[in-house]
């Protein structure tokens, strides 16, 4: 049996134990994510799915779809909301789109561009964060880690290595690799494994690759992501990448 | 800096083992185990990290994000001696910032900073729960009391003659219960285990009953009924059930559950032990907070007179009852005292809340049904046991039953405990703690509304002013944006650092409040402030962010003009002074002609926001 709850006025139906995300996505719906991918547990930390059901705020991707809800996503206040955690995200880091080997594939920047983000806004934090180039087919570049550990639960659940994981407290929050050096090189990381294609941002980045599709032609380039996201949870496609 | 010989090394290895021997090397408790390991060798070296991974079979990411986490662990060698001043507002108040800069001075120092010779650092750190004796400080992590210019004279000469802390003067780690009015649970005058016997002769169904009767709600904050949470618990399926006793503690302003531990704990474990009853449990576990590290000893040979007196453990008072607790230390982070987080502390994780639905009282520690409780509320749970719920539902409101334990520090004559009936006027307790000149009270630590004179009528009740029991009061002489701007830090070091609003945002906020500090503020900023209020309360994900600008917010609307005194100017003005940005551009050129300096801030960024660029 299937029920159904009200998204933006629209109804979706879901199946039991679907969260809001789940089901929307499923019938075609987007609502903004960072931290969420359909093949990992949800997280809940971006806030980005931030939506309101009943009048209460909620995120979406950890919130169970219930009959008869009424949830609003697409509206000015929710918006707004996003596109200021979107700002506090870009100056929480460091992140020079033009010269970003991601630029065009970056959920990130893609997400801004969906809500209307046109500036920063909030004055930078220009962390110092040194990047790890030691690995042979990898680069890090921790300028760029929101946080949204993606990489943190493939490299555990799919990959089984725990190669990386969040240290650090508030603002000191970074990522970490498991090796007493520090450096990715000294851990059994292969750029083949699942954690280094999920990340949404351009932390993990494969070397000798960067360009090889031009920037303007690559995913969120042509078509805004939230018709991306779409096409590729409908074609199974992975998200990220 | 020092460096183990070969032999150091081998004593290392010993050490870690025993301490890991001693955990039955269960992963989940790696935050004592980092603790004790710290406490054995100094600091938590990389390959000590390695090697606790190792021997417990776990990643070593894992350990070192747990060791990384809490404030009390330190993963680079940070000197012999650690002194951390207590850096609440009432610390400051009481002229924290000059002693620690004096004690600086004295040892040749940097606040922050490890001394060349690796001897000590100087660091400020949250609130330590001793208000109404501050200023305070921890000196490796053990709470000295009522500082003065002569103390820190003396501290700094035992530092640099390498005496051992335990071997400094008695007299400083003094901590005072400083109880200065009693009602029916500080007089309840019953015998240890009396609340117990009481609870085992009603049977859990009955004794959940006197608590629902009661009416008796949480002393933790969010004022939830006791009875729904543990019946909830009682009925949730589970291989085993456990009670938490929440003694973190860490709310600014807050220290009425150290006195309690200090001078009622017989009290608490009672109420835990009935907690056990009700539920159905036969663990539990107390999360002391390690700011309260010198009560551990203490405790733990009470829980161990207990056992022998048949009052814990197995088959307690002779009637098949078994329960046993076991305390656990935290490690500096506020955070810890969230239900949820404190469990997954427990564990032996970093301190973040989890994903909820599900609740703790369903899936809490170890995935069991757990539930979690305040040490006041525990302790009134005994009194209930004897008592009975009627007579405790008389005392107090309707929709606040019982009294409240009040932590009163700031500018009062009396500083301590004072326990009141629920209803209480706020202007009462001023009255009691002998406050005169009232400026403001904050009534809920960082965390809560902040009441001008015109409140004073107010009343101190779920139903008006809720409270977790922290007053503190500034008189007329106080700035009141000193106040909000040490609230707006508290939070930035406290956030866990899990999600964007809270982690980001109380940074902002922060940085916002030392731009006006500085007086380089425009109301735009203020308008910043009110935005961060509004993203995070709802966005957050836990308790933390979503109360962390409430009381910024109410002193900015209701003590506006110490703000407007810091504005610089009407329109934006950058956080950063561009002429002083560029002396160091005049000192390496050996310029300093008038072309080398920038007259007029403002030509620099004409066209608005300089950060105003494309993403
Ligand atoms: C950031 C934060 C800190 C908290 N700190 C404490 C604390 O130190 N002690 C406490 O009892 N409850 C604290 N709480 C509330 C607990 O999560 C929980 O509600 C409480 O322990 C439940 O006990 P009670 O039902 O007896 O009130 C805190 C909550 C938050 C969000
Ligand atoms: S990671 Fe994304 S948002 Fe950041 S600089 Fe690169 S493209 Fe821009
Ligand atoms: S609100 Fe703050 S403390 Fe709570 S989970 Fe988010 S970052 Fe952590």
């Amino acid at each position: 049996m299937t029920s159904s709850f009200l998204l933006d006025g629209e109804e979706v139906p879901f199946t039991p134990g679907q969260t809001v995300m789940q089901a929307a996505s499923a019938a075609g719906k987007y609502i903004p994510h960072l931290c969420w991918h359909p093949d990992f547990a949800a997280h809940g930390s971006c806030k980005l799915c931030t939506v309101k059901i009943g009048g209460g705020f909620a995120t979406a991707c950890t919130t169970r779809a219930a009959a008869g809800q009424d949830v609003e996503n697409g509206t000015e206040e929710l918006t707004a909301k996003r596109r200021t955690l979107l700002q506090l995200l870009f100056v929480e880091g460091n992140h020079f789109c033009p010269s970003c080997e991601k630029s065009g594939s970056c959920v990130l920047q893609a997400s801004a561009y969906e809500v209307g983000m046109l500036s920063p806004h909030f004055d930078h934090f220009y962390p110092d964060r040194a990047v790890d180039a030691s690995h042979p087919d990898v680069l890090l570049d921790f300028n760029r880690c929101i946080m949204c550990e993606l990489c943190v639960r493939a490299s555990r659940e799919v990959d089984g290595k725990n190669v990386f994981a969040l240290s650090g407290r508030g603002a000191k929050s970074h990522l970490i690799v498991n090796s007493e050096s520090g450096r990715l090189a000294d851990t059994d990381f292969a750029a083949t494994d699942r954690a280094a294609e999920v990340c949404p941002v351009g932390v993990i980045l494969r070397k000798r690759v960067g360009f090889a599709v031009p920037i303007g032609q690559r995913d969120y380039d042509a078509r805004p992501i939230s018709q991306r996201v779409v096409e590729k949870l409908a074609d199974g496609e992975q998200e990220a990448g | 800096m020092w460096t183990p010989s070969r032999q150091e090394e081998g004593v290392a290895v010993t050490n870690i083992e025993s301490i890991l021997e001693r955990h039955a090397y269960e992963a989940h408790r790696l935050v004592q185990i980092l603790r004790e390991t710290q406490d054995a060798l100094g600091w938590l070296a990389p390959e000590t990290l390695t090697c606790i991974a190792h021997r417990l079979q776990i990643p070593r990411v894992q350990v070192e994000s747990t060791a990384n986490f809490y404030s009390f662990f330190h993963i680079r060698p940070l000197g012999e001696y650690r002194i951390l001043f207590s850096d609440n507002i009432t610390d400051r108040m009481l002229g924290n910032q000059a002693l620690m800069q004096a004690l600086c001075e004295k040892l040749w120092l940097e606040p922050g900073r490890v001394a060349e010779d690796g001897l000590v650092s100087v660091d400020t750190t949250s609130c330590t729960g001793m208000c109404d004796q501050g200023p305070a400080l921890l000196a490796n992590y053990r709470a000295i009391t009522r500082l003065t210019p002569a103390r820190i004279d003396e501290m700094a000469h035992l530092i640099r003659r390498r005496v051992p802390v335990g071997d400094w003067p008695p007299e400083w780690f003094h901590v005072e219960d400083n109880i200065r009015r009693r009602d029916v649970l500080l007089d309840h005058g019953l015998a240890p285990g009396e609340a117990l016997a009481a609870a085992l002769d009603r049977g859990p169904t009955g004794l959940l009953g006197e608590i629902e009767r009661s009416a008796l709600r949480g002393r933790g904050g969010a004022g939830f009924g006791s009875d729904i949470k543990w019946r909830s618990c009682r009925d949730a399926w589970g291989d085993a059930h456990y009670v938490i006793c929440n003694a973190d503690e860490g709310e600014p302003g807050t220290f009425k559950d150290r006195v309690l531990l200090s001078s009622d704990f017989d009290m608490v474990v009672d109420g835990m032990c009935i907690a056990g009853f009700a539920i159905g449990a036969s663990k539990g576990f107390i999360y002391l907070r390690g700011e309260y590290r010198y009560l551990l000893d203490r405790l733990e040979t009470r829980l161990a007179q207990r056992r022998e007196a048949g009052l814990l453990g197995r088959d307690i008072l002779g009637r098949g009852f078994t329960f046993d607790i076991e305390i656990h230390l935290g490690a500096g982070a506020y955070i810890c005292g969230e239900e949820s987080a404190l469990i997954e502390s427990l564990e032996g994780k970093p301190g973040k809340p989890r994903i909820r639905p599900p609740f703790p009282v369903t899936h809490g520690y170890l995935g069991q049904p757990t539930t979690v409780n305040n040490v006041e509320t525990l302790a009134l749970a005994a009194l209930i046991a004897v008592r009975g719920g009627e007579w405790f539902r008389a005392i107090g409101t309707p929709a606040s039953t019982g009294t409240k334990l009040l932590s009163v520090s700031g500018d009062v004559a009396r500083p301590g405990i004072y326990e009141f009936p629920f209803g209480v006027s706020v202007a009462e307790v001023l009255e009691a703690a002998g406050a005169t000149d009232t400026q403001a009270v904050t009534t809920a630590g960082a965390a809560g509304s902040c009441l001008a004179v015109s409140e004073f009528g107010r009343r101190i009740a779920f139903e008006d002013v809720p409270t977790g029991g922290s007053i503190m009061v500034f008189d007329q002489s106080r700035d009141m944006f000193e106040a909000a701007r040490n609230f707006a830090h508290f939070f930035a070091h406290e956030s866990c650092g899990f999600c964007t609003p809270c982690r980001v945002g109380t940074a902002v906020n922060a940085r916002l409040m030392d731009k006006l500090a500085l007086d380089r503020s425009s109301p735009y900023d203020l308008d910043e402030m009110e935005r961060m209020h509004h993203l995070m309360q709802g966005a957050s994900h836990c308790g933390l962010g979503n109360t962390a600008t409430i009381a910024l917010r109410d002193i900015l609307a209701k003590f506006r003009p110490a703000f407007d005194r810091r504005l610089h100017s009407p329109d934006y003005e950058p956080g950063f002074d561009l002429d002083a940005a560029l002396s160091q551009a005049r000192r390496m050129t050996g310029r300093d002609d008038a072309g080398a300096h920038l007259t007029d801030n403002r030509s620099a960024h004409a066209g608005g926001h300089p950060s105003e660029a494309k993403p």
